[in-house]
């Protein structure tokens, strides 16, 4: 049984104008598809991916993993239980419990008025529990000084605020960490630090991540398993060895060859062409059929659903 | 590798803030240090006006009519006695009600900002966390409010206040209905700053991080939110402060405030105009001249502490 079961996930904002100005200036609704019809399933003790550019709906899929947003349609199980419409408090709570979150701003994420002390201890203190030593043991576990606890956040650098992010997401020993592209905000040098201690928590405690980014870089030598988003929509699954070797979707062949390469330098490649298309009134059939090189017309009419290509899951009508 | 330097002796939390960027912006500021001496040294006189004051102006046993209208710092022509600031009709020192004026002003004036401020750090608070209609509701009723001038929802809210009180409670109730009359004027400001900080603040990720857990909105709001909106909130604090002092001495001027048997300054300017033209002007110009001072002072506070607070507007 895999410990979170992604299910027809949908999610669908309302972005409209107010509702006086839509009367006056006779303007329909606006509704943002951010996520759309997204299936997937990560296994315990591995490491998921979700990679896309921005505005693909990969941080909303995290933001719902977690609970801090309900689904429109469809749902989250994590190790069965449905946080947005489980009732029983005492199972809601114990999930909670499990499921911890590392965010991508860390300056925006630590309290500034907070010790670090309380606010690594926080999820526990919260709960009620024996908060004594915990704080010191878990900077230790990251790499800082137990001294660090009586200080605050302003008094760290981006990567320490980072592990600090991380410190506080182990303190009440949760299986599953989402982790919302934890190091794009920080230096190079930094991210593979940061990359690294993530790496061997997971290993040494057992942690499952559901690891969201756009860097595909990051995501090759962390993963397991990798989801590749386009529009709110999954379009190819496969392992990062799969994916990189050879990438099934046309979406995530332009991915891979847009990204950088240090063997690269001076390479003659053509840029992607095309830009992200608009979710309020996304294109008709494949999402990606007005950037596709080879698409037929098939694509501009029918959705391609999720199937099975060469030991990849891939929504492409004509992968194979 | 032996840790050869010894640890750094821990400094008290005094020494900490004196060397820090507040106290650093303070000490070379001359408007700042004269306007918070000005500001100490009023409440300081207002707390001990027992203590400092020659006279008790308000027994009725001590006074003597014979000392009525004495000139300043000249003996009076009938009983020899010499007072400061000279005397009133009613043979009162005037420096000795100033200092019971200045009492009642200050506290009306810190009581009305404290009534005004939980009143709109509660509403604009709730207003931005909670959102749709609960803001819609509180924010327009604070923009209609806006539309009258405060000294206006002032008199009004006095007015009905001492319809509805007994005769008999009257004058004792009249301080405390005249704050919340002030502080009802005054809420709006307090309420719009911290709901505009709450829209930021509340989608930060530290603020995610503890829904996250599970955490209730009480407690995000007050140990998360509160926190972190309450530097501007204190800057607005002290410039209301100045305009409820002048709010206290308008309603008394007028006659709707403070009842003479517990004069404030605005009570004492009300009285002094009356002798103006008759030649005794120090009963007006003492008083007048305190609460323009302390206004004064108060004001600049605030506006220093503004621009010490904001580091964009330096």
């Amino acid at each position: 049984m895999a410990m979170i079961q992604v299910k027809n996930l949908t999610r669908i904002f309302d972005v409209s104008k107010p509702w006086l100005n839509r009367v006056i200036e006779r303007l329909p609704k606006a509704m943002l598809t951010a996520v759309s019809d997204v299936s997937f399933d990560v296994e315990e003790r591995t490491v998921y991916s979700l990679v896309g550019e921005s505005g693909s709906g990969k941080s909303t899929i995290g933001k719902m993993a977690v609970g801090l947003l309900k689904p429109t349609d469809g749902s989250v199980l994590i190790n069965d239980i449905d946080l947005s419409r489980e009732t029983d408090g005492g199972k809601l709570d114990k999930a909670r419990s499990d499921i911890q979150m590392i965010f991508q701003d860390p300056y925006a994420s630590l309290n500034p008025r907070w010790r670090v002390r309380e606010i690594i201890n926080e999820p526990v203190s919260a709960r009620g529990g024996n908060v004594v030593g915990l704080a010191e043991k878990l900077l230790e576990q990251v790499g800082l000084s137990s001294l660090d606890a009586d200080k605050f956040p302003h008094e760290f650098s981006g990567g320490q605020r980072q592990r600090i992010c991380i410190a506080r997401a182990l303190a009440s020993e949760p299986k599953l960490i989402v982790c919302d592209e934890p190091t794009s905000a920080l230096d190079v040098s930094v991210q593979a630090q940061v990359l690294n201690l993530m790496s061997d928590l997971q290993e040494n405690l057992g942690l499952t991540y559901l690891f969201i980014s756009h860097d595909l870089t990051v995501v090759q030598h962390i993963s397991d398993k990798i989801g590749v988003l386009y529009l709110g929509r999954l379009v190819e699954e496969a392992t990062p060895d799969e994916l990189f070797e050879n990438p099934k979707h046309p979406y995530s062949q332009m991915l891979l060859a847009a990204a950088p390469k240090m063997d690269g330098f001076g390479r003659e490649i053509d840029p992607p062409q095309g830009e992200i298309p608009d979710p309020i009134n996304p294109p008709t059939g494949c999402a990606f059929h007005p950037r596709c090189p080879i698409a037929t017309a098939k694509c501009s009419a029918e959705r391609p659903e999720m199937r099975v290509v060469r030991g990849a899951r891939v929504a492409c009508h004509l992968a194979e | 590798m032996a840790d050869t330097t010894p640890a750094p002796k821990p400094r008290g939390r005094l020494a900490h803030w004196w060397d820090g960027d507040f106290a650093y912006q303070f000490r070379r500021s001359p408007v700042a240090i004269i306007s918070f001496t000005v500001v100490m040294l009023m409440v300081l006189a207002a707390i001990f006006a027992p203590l400092i004051a020659p006279y008790d102006p308000f027994d009725p046993a001590s006074l003597n009519l014979m000392n009525g209208f004495s000139s300043p710092m000249e003996p009076n022509a009938f009983t020899g006695e010499t007072f400061w600031l000279g005397t009133d009709d009613q043979g009162r020192d005037v420096f000795s009600t100033i200092l019971y004026g200045l009492r009642i002003s200050l506290f009306v004036g810190a009581a009305a900002v404290g009534f005004a401020m939980v009143l709109g750090i509660t509403l604009g608070l709730v207003a931005a966390y909670v959102g749709g209609w609960v803001e819609t509701i509180i924010m327009r009723i604070a923009d209609v409010q806006l539309t009258f001038p405060a000294i206006l929802v002032a008199m009004l809210i006095f007015g009905v206040a001492k319809g509805i009180t007994p005769v008999e409670y009257r004058d004792q109730m009249a301080i405390w209905v005249l704050i919340v009359a002030i502080g009802l004027s005054d809420w709006v400001q307090f309420a719009r700053v911290v709901r505009g900080a709450t829209l930021v603040e509340k989608n930060k990720e530290y603020v995610q991080a503890a829904r996250l857990i599970g955490r209730g909105s009480g407690a995000i709001m007050l140990r998360h939110i509160l926190p972190n909106v309450l530097s501007p909130v204190l800057v607005i604090a002290t410039i209301s402060l100045a305009l409820a002092i002048i709010a206290e001495a308008t309603l008394s001027f007028l006659g709707v405030g403070a009842p003479p048997t517990q004069p404030s300054l605005g009570t004492l300017i009300r009285i002094g105009q009356g002798f103006l033209f008759s030649g005794e002007w120090w009963i007006l110009l003492f008083p007048a001249c305190t609460l323009l001072a302390l206004a004064l002072a108060v004001n600049l506070l605030g506006d220093w502490l503004r621009d010490a607070l904001n580091p964009k507007l330096r």
